[in-house]
């Protein structure tokens, strides 16, 4: 009984351990990268009027978090 | 015995512990990631009247293709195609070169995913873009 309590044990941790080294991907920070690489493309896209009725162009800010 | 099953569990729950902490933030601030970015930022200025015009989309693959060839001049068409080739060269290497500098190549398609999503969303209204079902209109 108390082997198979302990077998088991070693097995969680050992399971535990595998899932740790496997890091996670950081899906929301990723995609706060992304948006800030896709701005600094985009930024030249200023004095580009190809919409007839286009409002002055205002400077979108971007989503600056903190 | 007991005490070394209470080992056990505390050992469980530290390796846990360091679990949530090992999902950490993403390093852009390398050399190559500046300079795809630049050389991309450059070729914006060309590529945007191809998106207005439908010329060219955003792919559900993070890439751009030719959406609408007929809408270019006959003469410009070879100069477009290769516009969105160096373009998709430049992106490839990109999230390429983002899973690398993080130490995990193998977020590439992570990577490509998120990117793909980013672009889309953040495409002007009136652009072409790629989902699951097939081209459509923002």
């Amino acid at each position: 009984m108390t082997r198979n309590l302990f077998v088991l044990s070693i097995a969680g941790t050992a399971l535990a351990a595998c899932v740790t080294i496997n890091i996670y991907f950081p899906a929301a920070a990723t995609a706060k990268a992304a948006d800030k690489i896709i701005d600094e493309v985009m930024q030249t896209q200023t004095g580009h009027s190809e919409t007839p009725d286009a409002k002055p162009v205002e400077n979108i800010p971007s989503k600056e978090v903190k | 015995m007991k005490s070394l099953i209470k080992l056990f569990v505390l050992l469980y729950a530290s390796s846990l512990s360091t679990l949530i902490w090992a999902a950490a933030d993403i390093e852009i601030n390398t050399p190559g990631i500046a300079a795809l970015t630049q050389s991309m930022q450059s070729r914006y200025t060309q590529l945007s009247p191809l998106y207005s015009s439908g010329a060219v989309g955003l792919t559900a693959d993070g890439l751009i293709a030719v959406h609408d060839a007929s809408s270019i001049p006959l003469p410009e068409r070879q100069s477009v195609n290769a516009l969105v080739s160096a373009e998709n060269h430049d992106r490839k290497a990109m999230y390429q070169e983002i899973a690398r500098a993080n130490g995990h190549p193998e977020w590439e398609s992570d990577i490509r995913n998120t990117f793909a999503q980013r672009w889309i969303q953040r495409a002007q209204a009136g652009w072409w873009v790629q989902s699951a079902k097939g081209w459509h209109q923002k």
